[in-house]
């Protein structure tokens, strides 16, 4: 049974069960702040899961996308995004556009469907961490929930950033990682891409006085 | 099977449990008061309600029913029950077979009908104000607490509380994450159960708020010590329950004395630290609304969910 899997092995899945607990976790959030603290917390368990399968395979490419994502997604865009909820002066509570208790089962109804189409793929893979696929796809999933359910925009970007770690976590679990340029390259994209829509949340407000989506669909009445 | 060191292991738990049921609510207490920089009330004060309330005349209303007068013995027998089946010192319990994780859920479930339904006889508007919350508290905690048990049953291949806590205590040191989501699942389940605070505040005395008090406000005298004693008895199954599943080192297997003798004070350590874990969550958490209850069971169903499903995807194959 579970004796054979190794001390590695089950770290990992350890860390991608914290993922998977903290995608859960900012769907039913309320509070901005919070979002992104429990943001970075999932940057953080999505580098130490990194690191793990770093020192238990010897990879070296996977070292630096660990030290990637710690500067990437611990430190870097959780800084943004706290400057960028203070300057808009973001306050009180993030609205969703369904109740958060129908969220989470809509939430856990994805996940099963993702461990059943995650189990035969990862079936072909033979890496020491093919059990997190499922995980990995879950965590996309509950992403594209979360961009679904929220009405401000930028817990939308919040909700496209936790796909990104996802799609990491993915990358990593069925084939140790993408090669070394296409990761600088997403890391980077991923980046520009935060600091452009900084920019265009300004434009929304001053446009709309809001972050609201919603206000934009009268557009073309206007 | 039923041997005799076996039974008076269970006689003996049983006994324990009455004991240091009040105990582990007066500690709780305490440790409230010092994290509220209060002083403390004395240790022992649970004692001193019970005595003062066994001593005094019961006064009943004009239109109580029988039931009214039955429902704290059925309560009471319930919760002794339950820390019968709970297995608190030693697995060798001659009464584990006869009931497992989801007779012991059942056992929880009928004191609840029955308080709940004493809440509404005498008719009073507060009874069944709080009878209604406590059914809707404990409608969404039973599924999740269930699901709890599921999961451990797929890890133990078995539902019988005493197989489980011997399967979780004598393993080799495995990592499984789906032990940790549960574990969270039933610390959000027994918040609820034993209104604690972020549901119900049991130290509460204003009407709107209670659902606990609500219900036993028409009790006196000797109906009311054993209500306070069958909800004491409650915590302290709870407590148990979640030592014995999530941290069972040092429960004696079998019929070994010296391993029952020892397991004592392990106990007491092991209940100390978890009243003092309780007093804490308690203190740094506030009241939530009623109508936020819902989401904080479904939380906890959703975590006990994501358990089952973790155990399935990471560590049934391979």
């Amino acid at each position: 049974m579970t004796a054979s899997i190794p001390l590695s092995a089950q770290l990992i899945n350890l860390f991608a069960a914290v993922i998977l607990l903290l995608a859960f976790a900012m769907l039913a959030q309320r509070r901005m702040h919070s979002l992104v603290n429990l943001f970075a917390l999932q940057g953080l368990a999505l580098c130490l899961a990194t690191l793990v399968a770093a020192v238990s395979t010897g990879q070296v490419h996977l070292y630096f996308s660990a030290g990637l994502t710690l500067l990437l997604k611990v430190l870097a865009l959780p800084w943004i995004l706290y400057r960028l909820v203070r300057q808009l002066n973001i306050k009180g509570d993030v609205e969703a556009l369904i109740n958060i208790p129908t969220i989470m089962l809509v939430g856990i109804g994805l996940v099963m469907v993702a461990f059943n189409v995650a189990l035969p793929i990862s079936e072909l893979s033979h890496t020491i961490t093919r059990g997190t696929l499922g995980i990995a796809l879950a965590v996309v999933m509950l992403a594209f929930l979360m961009m679904i359910t929220r009405q401000k925009a930028i817990s939308q970007v919040v909700g496209f950033l936790s796909m990104e770690n996802g799609l990491f976590l993915a990358a990593t679990s069925a084939t140790y990682g993408m090669p070394m340029v296409v990761e600088l390259g997403i890391a980077l994209d991923v980046l520009v891409g935060m600091i452009i829509l900084g920019v265009f949340f300004f434009q929304i407000r001053d446009q709309f006085d809001s972050l609201d989506i919603r206000h934009m669909e009268k557009l073309k009445d206007s | 099977m039923i041997s005799i060191s076996g039974f008076l292991g269970q006689a003996f738990a049983i006994l324990l449990a009455l004991f240091l049921a009040p105990l582990l609510s007066g500690w709780v207490g305490q440790c409230r008061a010092w994290f509220q920089s209060r002083t403390a009330p004395p240790l022992l004060l649970p004692y001193y309600m019970l005595q003062k309330l066994f001593n005094k005349d019961v006064v009943l209303a004009h239109n109580a029913s029988s039931l009214f007068r039955a429902a704290p013995f059925v309560i009471f027998g319930c919760m002794v029950l339950a820390c019968a089946i709970v297995p608190t010192l030693s697995t060798d319990l001659p009464f584990a077979p006869a009931a497992d994780a989801l007779a012991l859920v059942g056992v929880f479930g009928l004191a609840r009908i029955f308080i709940a339904l004493a809440g509404m006889d005498i008719g009073t508007a507060f009874g069944s104000l709080g009878g209604r919350r406590e059914m809707l508290v404990g409608f969404l905690a039973e599924p999740a607490l269930l699901m709890v048990f599921f999961t451990l049953a797929m890890i133990a291949q078995s539902t019988s509380l005493a197989t489980i806590v011997e399967t979780l205590a004598h393993r080799e040191l495995v990592i499984y994450p789906s032990l940790a989501f549960a574990g969270v699942a039933f610390t959000f389940v027994s918040l609820a159960e034993n209104a604690r605070v972020p549901v119900d505040n049991p130290a509460t005395h204003l009407e709107l708020t209670m659902i606990h008090e609500a219900m036993i406000l028409e009790y006196t005298g000797r109906h009311l010590a054993l209500i306070e004693w069958a909800a004491s008895l409650k915590l302290y199954a709870y407590s148990c329950l979640g030592l014995a599943l999530f941290f069972p080192w040092g429960i004696a297997p079998g019929d070994d004395i010296v391993a029952l003798i020892a397991a004592i004070p392990l106990l007491v350590f092991k209940l100390a630290i978890g009243g003092f874990l309780l007093a804490a969550i308690e203190t740094v958490n506030a009241k939530m609304r009623i109508f936020r209850a819902p989401e904080f069971l479904g939380t906890a169903f959703m975590l006990a969910v994501l358990g089952l499903l973790v155990r399935l995807l990471l560590e049934v194959r391979t």
